[in-house]
């Protein structure tokens, strides 16, 4: 399998500094600032004119259709932030300092958690208007793509070559043809694998945040994740067993028509100057290749993006400015205003803290965060246990990789949320424990991340390795030990690091799961921010995302982080 | 020595490029800075073809940038067209050590990379191309990409995208180093056959080279670089009309001259020749010098070579690096270690070995690292300071950090990190001390092995 890049929050080992802490204090600062507005809306929203659900099989392409355009709209807007936010962090010094920290914190924040605000927040801005839930729903699915895919798109600008750099500069081209002719096509296949991982994602989260209760009112926009809910209130297992064939048709569809062909048309951009294997084009690519109208489109096409890329703009807002001035004066206004922000973002924290949260219920929030860790950290043990073994037989017969990791990949996708009535229904019937048996939940769509990873890793596997090991007659437990793990292992974080992560988010709908007036619930943080979201407890909404927010940055910057540069550094080919 | 003179005011074409008292040195806290180029000056004129001849290190490839505008000098000044350089400037084209071709670009948009950045109409961008591509003798390989070409070819297109802006002045960054020796050698005669016709849509050439025998086939003058800082050890003239013949004397001669020019030893304290044991408090004080990247194995290699038939213990430096298809670039740095460390020594382009090489030559491998070891002690300080120090140590531990530090004091962090790789892997291979990479640290080596 050709994709396979790291994600790209996983760079070197630095670990927490001053830039860190001031990028925290404005995160924070901005979501109580968000929690703070929203709570003053909070109770008498107009109910929107809902359309009412339909659970008629009938209506399902129809649903799907709108899910997927929410999908695409996001992406639109994921692509427009990571291509104008990215280069002003790589370009300027100064505002990448505070930019770079705030995106990694911004990856950990559980989006879910924060669904209800944002919800509430759009609806204020078109005030009885589906319009407003429906921003609401593509932000959610926005906050959950666009923050990996600036940092590919950083890593990769901050990254390009001397040689090319050299080149661009010594035949003058000007910033717009060097962005559009040297650093976005360097990016591409970074920023395509990172796109392909946050769209994976993104179903999940268009699927969770179709149907957002506040309090009392449910906002339900048309979309296969509201008809699954919908499904689960009237406990309807068949409509929901049609909801789960309907999304598999999407992302086979989606998967098919577009990424296949991106990835391998992004290979082109790949920066290495031997020629890959031959790797076949999908079909999709060879009908547009060998089809002779959809070939002269593509052409036009393409023609008019190399036209516009080489238009002789010169686009240096900031870097006239910062030029001009005395980078002195700029350096004390621009640190000063920073300063400025983080004090106001401490002053709103404190304000908010001392009037809403007690030490003990934040203690009592910890310890919750706790029992989530604990939760996704068996979770993880158990899926190594399980998928290592299996990852790497797969990955060692090249025929059986081919077949299975396309699979893993789309699995990956699926959005594990509408797996979760099945699962429920075996707990309520057999009647077992929730704060045991909902653990699954979480790890049920990322699991596949470490299993691809796996194969993959299994496949790179050099073969002189393998053949020297099996001339030395090493097996069993040595071989494990002394051969595979290690060759394997940066993939193994990879793909661990990636499932980690999502698991803490979808703790938030997996530690509450509900199957028609039965509710399951585990403790937990999850759970906590669950509950005070169905509350309507903005505090505590606040709380539980910070805390959770505070587990993963550290659960990355401690553990994920360290083991992926040991990775990298001792244990690469 | 007749072709080696100085020049002076040779009239020739227009005055294309000043360089006057060009320093280039970056800032390093709390110490001096490190200089890179000291009091360079360098004019070039219509017509000519200049080469910047010198070791690794010594600044050549920093000046062509300042020459390109893609650096600015620390100090001094360059005039293009006798006008302040401010960036690059149009009229300059540049030719890559690494090709610099832009994978996603196929051969065609590659080369009008150039003429889109100058805002050409696309039919006049198409025509050119072509002509530059045809002139090149790339014809018919318009859309192919470079992956899928041979380094050769890769160059073809990288000099192809530098000529068709039509530069007044191309520069060239050892355009020929990345290449096998036949590969180089095709390019070499086609550009200077180009060149010699006229064909070429350039007035005046200025390359880069580490290769003696390339600054003395293709060039009309060279400057030869010293290193540490560099500067502009001498200038050269060179008279032989085109094409020329490798074979000839005086073009043998020459190059022969140059080989000793390049390894005179620097006006500075001169160093014992032969180690004499026991003497380490009394090592030259230069724990600061970048030593030349060079493994033991080369070392043994060259020693064994020159103490082997048909050399007996003094070989003849250009001799030498054709027998071996070796590069002075490659050859010069084993050379130089082997004086460094005081096996042997050069003398007027030619290498001996002294009784210690000989020594080393003839003995079995423990000795040997005996031998190796007391030589790297005597003669590298940063060696000897290191052993010092983890035998005081009470755990026998230092952190690798401390050296680097100092290292970088007076180099830059790439040099201090290559010098300090060198020290790691002599010290592994005298068996004074080891190297723990996780930890950063220096060890030393089980006591009752190192003890005799």
């Amino acid at each position: 399998m050709t994709i396979l890049a790291p994600p790209a929050f996983v760079n070197g080992r630095r670990m927490p500094n001053l830039w860190d802490g001031a990028a925290i204090l404005c995160v924070l600062g901005v979501l109580v600032l968000v929690a703070h507005a929203a709570q003053g809306t909070l109770a008498p929203l107009p109910h929107p004119n809902a359309t009412p659900i339909h659970l008629d099989p009938r209506y399902l392409p129809f649903y799907a259709l709108r899910t997927t355009m929410r999908m695409f709209a996001a992406l639109f807007f994921s692509g427009l932030f990571t291509l104008t936010v990215a280069p002003l962090a790589a370009k300027s010094r100064r505002i990448g300092l505070i930019l770079i920290p705030a995106l990694d914190i911004l990856q950990s924040v559980p989006i879910l958690g924060f669904l209800s605000f944002t919800v509430l927040f759009f609806m204020s801005l078109f005030p009885g208007r589906v319009l407003g839930a429906e921003l609401a729903a593509i932000f959610a699915i926005f906050t959950s793509q666009a923050w990996n895919m600036a940092f590919s798109f950083y890593q990769s600008l901050t990254t390009v070559p001397r040689d090319l750099d050299e080149a661009s500069r010594a035949f003058r081209l000007t910033t717009w043809q060097r962005f559009w002719r040297l650093e976005v096509p360097f990016a591409m296949p970074g920023l395509v694998f990172n796109t392909m991982l946050s769209m994976s994602g993104g179903w999940f989260f268009v699927v969770a945040s179709e149907a957002v209760t506040v309090g009392n009112t449910t906002f339900l926009l048309p979309g296969i994740g509201s008809y699954v809910s919908v499904a689960l209130q009237q406990r309807n297992l068949l409509a929901v067993f049609y909801a789960i064939l309907a999304m598999l048709a999407v992302i086979l569809i989606y998967d098919q028509l577009l990424f296949r062909p991106l990835v391998a048309w992004s290979a082109k951009f790949r920066f290495e100057m031997t020629s890959g294997g031959g790797v076949r084009d999908p079909w999709v690519l060879s009908l547009v290749r060998r089809t002779h109208l959809l070939r002269v489109m593509g052409e036009a096409l393409g023609d008019f993006a190399a036209r516009l890329g080489g238009l002789r703009l010169r686009v240096s807002v900031f870097a006239g400015l910062e030029r001009r001035a005395n980078p002195r004066v700029v350096d004390v206004l621009w640190f000063g205003f920073i300063g400025i922000l983080v004090a106001l973002a401490l002053w709103r924290i404190v304000a908010f803290v001392a009037g809403t949260i007690t030490l003990s219920e934040f203690g009592h929030v910890v310890l919750l965060g706790a029992y989530t860790l604990a939760r996704v950290a068996a979770a993880i043990v158990i899926c190594t246990l399980v998928w290592v073994p299996i990852g790497v037989w797969i990955g060692l017969r090249p025929r059986w990789a081919q077949l299975i990791q396309p699979i893993a990949q789309f699995l990956a996708a699926f959005p594990a949320n509408l797996l979760f009535p099945v699962i429920v229904i075996v707990i309520v019937r057999f009647a077992l424990n929730p704060n045991i048996w909902l653990t699954p939940l979480m790890i049920l769509g990322t699991q596949w991340y470490i299993l691809f990873n796996v194969v993959a890793g299994a496949s790179a596997f050099p073969t002189d390795l393998k053949e020297a090991s099996a001339n030395l007659r090493v097996r069993g437990l040595l071989w494990w030990r002394r051969v595979i793990i290690p060759g394997i292992f940066p993939y193994y974080v990879t793909g661990a690091l990636t499932a980690s992560g999502a698991a803490w988010n979808s703790s938030i709908v997996a530690e509450v799961a509900s199957w028609g007036h039965t509710t399951l619930t585990a403790t937990g943080l999850g759970a906590y921010i669950a509950e005070a979201t169905t509350n309507g407890n903005g505090a505590g909404i606040m709380l539980g995302v910070c805390v959770m927010t505070g587990y993963v940055f550290l659960l990355n910057r401690v553990l994920w982080r360290p083991l992926h540069a040991y990775a990298v550094r001792r244990l690469t080919f | 020595m007749d072709q080696i003179a100085p020049v002076e005011g040779k009239a020739a074409g227009e005055l294309l490029v000043r360089v006057e008292g060009c320093r280039q040195s970056y800032h390093k806290e709390a110490s001096a800075d490190v200089i890179v180029l000291d009091d360079v000056n360098l004019s070039l004129r219509q017509g000519e073809i200049v080469g910047l001849l010198g070791r690794s290190g010594s600044g050549k490839s920093t000046l062509l940038r300042i020459v390109s505008g893609l650096l600015k000098p620390t100090a001094g000044e360059v005039r293009w067209r006798g006008k302040l350089l401010d960036g690059p400037a149009e009229g300059v084209a540049m030719v890559f050590q690494s090709f610099a071709l832009f994978p996603w670009l196929t051969v065609e948009e590659n080369v009008e990379l150039g003429l889109e950045a100058q805002g050409v109409a696309r039919a006049e961008r198409h025509s050119r191309a072509e002509d530059a591509i045809d002139l090149i003798g790339l014809g018919g390989y318009e859309n192919a990409y470079p992956k899928e070409m041979s380094g050769g070819m890769r160059q073809r297109v990288g000099l192809a995208r530098a000529l068709v802006v039509h530069p007044d002045l191309l520069l060239m960054d050892e355009p020929f180093s990345a290449l096998d020796v036949l590969t180089a050698e095709t390019l070499r005669t086609d550009l200077i056959e180009l060149w010699s016709e006229g064909r070429l849509p350039v007035k005046s050439i200025l390359i880069v080279t580490h290769n003696i025998e390339e600054a003395v086939l293709m060039c009309d003058r060279i400057l030869v670089f010293s290193s540490n800082p560099g500067r502009v050890a001498s200038e050269l003239l060179v008279s032989f009309p085109h094409p020329r013949n490798r074979l000839d004397p005086a073009f043998r001669q020459m190059v022969d001259d140059i080989y000793a020019l390049m390894t005179r030893r620097p006006v500075e304290p001169p160093k014992p020749l032969v180690a004499e044991r026991g003497t380490v408090a009394a090592a030259p004080q230069r724990t600061t010098e970048p030593l030349p990247t060079v493994s033991t194995n080369l070392m043994a290699g060259l020693m064994e070579t020159i103490a082997g038939e048909p050399y007996n213990g003094r070989a003849d430096l250009p001799a030498l690096a054709n027998a071996f298809q070796m590069e002075a670039d490659e050859l010069l740095p084993i050379g130089e270690a082997l004086q460094l460390l005081g096996f042997a020594v050069f003398e007027e382009g030619d290498i001996g070995l002294t009784d210690n090489g000989r020594g080393f030559v003839e003995a079995e491998t423990d000795e040997r690292k005996e031998l190796f070891a007391a030589a790297a002690r005597l003669h590298v300080p940063l060696i000897a300071q290191i052993k010092q120090v983890l035998e005081e140590r009470w755990n026998h531990r230092a952190p690798a950090l401390r050296f680097r530090d100092e290292l970088e004091d007076h180099m830059s962090p790439d040099y201090a990190a290559a010098t300090m790789r060198v020290v790691i892997s002599w010290g592994r291979y005298g068996e004074l001390f080891g190297y723990d990479q996780e930890a950063d640290q220096f060890t030393l080596e089980d006591e009752d092995e190192k003890e005799d």
